[in-house]
């Protein structure tokens, strides 16, 4: 689905500094499946996902999905960011059908598709609400459902529950995981929390920051449907603390 | 409960008003303050009643100076702050123009003005436009410039036009501070036609306060005063209005 080889980004500031963002990351990811990146801020989790966008060109390697070199924004590639950014204007069903319409599709066939992406996450009888009556969790699902309209085959996932409260967040969680199964899309996934990270994934990329390199990709050896009970399992226990061990040794070399 | 709401919104304010006419009646009676002075308010009624026809005419010229000035910062302004959001270069040449526009100040225009264009109304709406444009520009200009980044990398995503991201996305977007800037301009255009019509006019309720007090008819200036502020007022409230004809969405639910 997405390869990337030696992908490197360096920009400058304005005060003309040089900034490593990520340098020589190499990772594959196949079709349907769940990758997380964790890691600690500044480590270029979100450059990372913004060059697979195509949104910013890398500096150096290349950017492959279904081997096309990404050089602009792919159609089929859906993305959620922190903030649901809804348009405040727009009813929560006008909101999904955004994506399409700046797609430059016809909306027409996609009202219905649309309607069924609200009652799979629960928003059934929200669809003239503006986005103001809603709560945290229920616009990121609409912004979850507008990315899903198009119907990509690769979503792209910048710490989508970062915003919300530690209930809601669990919630979200497995309601991703149940809309991932059913819809079988490829999902790249940052986040900065680490059980979340474990919980979600097949393989989780650990980051380091300062360049932004990959520490390692671990696979996640728990069986699915995945369950919050999971969490007190010993395999989980001992993926996390693989994690927080590399993030951390990280962080030592670096001071 | 909803009637005592009623009573503190309007019953107070209502009462402190009559109130303060009542003291100023009785102060103005008590102390025989000269009605070249101050006059009563039963005083300013009774001579606004009187001028009543010749005060339609007079009216509907302030009014038409007021509303020509407003749509001519509308139909320059929104456009101008465009262009300054969408071209650095052009926000570099034009802005300091606009702000040496505001720099000066305006009464010090109007003469100028009225030397080259004459008398008549034109010249009004000018000044009127040269007082309310700036609100319109910086305001339009900022709400542009707030579209959330996120936002525009989604339209980008979508590989939408420049174009079209504006129309879907960060004119509507901008929306509440056009409207922001727009009600700051109606009431600097009353105040833009007045000063135009004080430096030179026949006509107009600027015009009328102006001659009046030339006279000493200090009633008729307070009553064309009042006329003037209830047309501000209505002006104000008619773009609030519009605003929220427009921009439904920022009117909470259940309280229309």
């Amino acid at each position: 689905m997405i390869r990337l080889d030696h992908v490197g980004k360096t920009y400058r500031t304005r005060r003309g500094d040089q900034v490593h963002a990520l340098e020589d990351i190499d990772l594959e990811v196949g079709d349907a499946e769940f990758v997380t990146l964790v890691g600690a801020s500044g480590c270029g989790k979100s450059t990372l996902l913004k060059v697979v966008a195509g949104l910013t060109p890398p500096t150096r390697g290349s950017v492959r999905l279904r081997d096309a070199v990404v050089r602009e924004p792919c159609p089929d590639v859906g993305f959620v960011f922190q903030q649901p950014v809804l348009l405040p204007w727009r009813s929560v069903l006008d909101n999904v059908l955004f994506s399409v319409e700046m797609l430059g599709l016809d909306v027409k066939p996609y009202r219905k598709p649309a309607g069924d992406l609200l009652d799979l996450t629960g928003l059934a009888g929200f669809e003239t609400k503006y986005p103001r009556e809603l709560s945290g969790g229920m616009q990121q699902r609409v912004a979850i459902c507008r990315a899903l309209l198009p119907g990509p085959s690769l979503l792209l996932m910048d710490e989508p529950f970062g915003a919300l409260d530690a209930m809601t967040r669990e919630e979200m969680s497995l309601e991703l995981l149940r809309i991932w199964d059913e819809r079988r899309t490829t999902i790249l996934f940052v986040t900065h929390s680490i059980p979340e990270a474990i919980l979600l994934a097949d393989r989780v990329v650990v980051m380091t920051p300062r360049p932004g390199r990959i520490a390692r990709v671990l696979a996640v050896d728990l069986p699915r449907p995945r369950t919050m009970e999971l969490e007190f399992d010993p395999r989980f226990k001992a993926a996390s603390d693989a994690v927080r061990s590399l993030i951390f040794a990280g962080r030592a070399t670096t001071r | 409960m909803t009637a005592r709401r009623a009573m503190a919104e309007y019953a107070v304010p209502a009462v402190t008003l009559l109130g303060a006419l009542v003291a100023w009646e009785l102060a103005i009676r008590i102390f025989r303050v000269p009605s070249f002075i101050m006059p009563a308010p039963s005083a300013i009624l009774v001579e606004g009643w009187e001028w009543r026809y010749r005060f339609i005419g007079h009216t509907w010229v302030t009014l038409y100076e007021t509303l020509g000035g407003f749509a001519l910062s509308i139909a320059v302004g929104v456009p101008l702050a465009v262009l300054i959001v969408y071209s650095p270069a052009l926000s570099r040449a034009l802005y300091p123009l606009i702000v040496l526009t505001q720099s000066v100040p305006k009464i010090a225009i109007a003469p100028v003005l009225l030397l080259v264009l004459g008398h008549g109304e034109i010249p009004k709406v000018i000044v009127a436009f040269l007082v309310a444009f700036f609100p319109v520009v910086v305001d339009t200009a900022s709400g542009l410039a707030a579209t959330p980044p996120e936002l525009l990398d989604l339209s980008r995503s979508y590989r939408a036009s420049a174009f079209k991201t504006f129309l879907k996305v960060r004119l509507p977007m901008a929306m509440p501070f056009v409207f922001a800037g727009a009600k700051v301009a109606i009431t600097l255009s009353v105040i833009g036609a007045v000063v135009g019509e004080f430096v030179g006019s026949d006509q107009g309720l600027g015009y009328v306060i102006l001659s009046a007090t030339s006279y000493w008819k200090t009633e008729l200036a307070f009553s064309s005063m009042i006329l003037l502020s209830v047309m501000a007022i209505a002006l104000f409230a008619a773009v609030s209005l519009v605003e929220r004809l427009v921009c439904p969405w920022l009117t909470p639910a259940g309280e229309e």
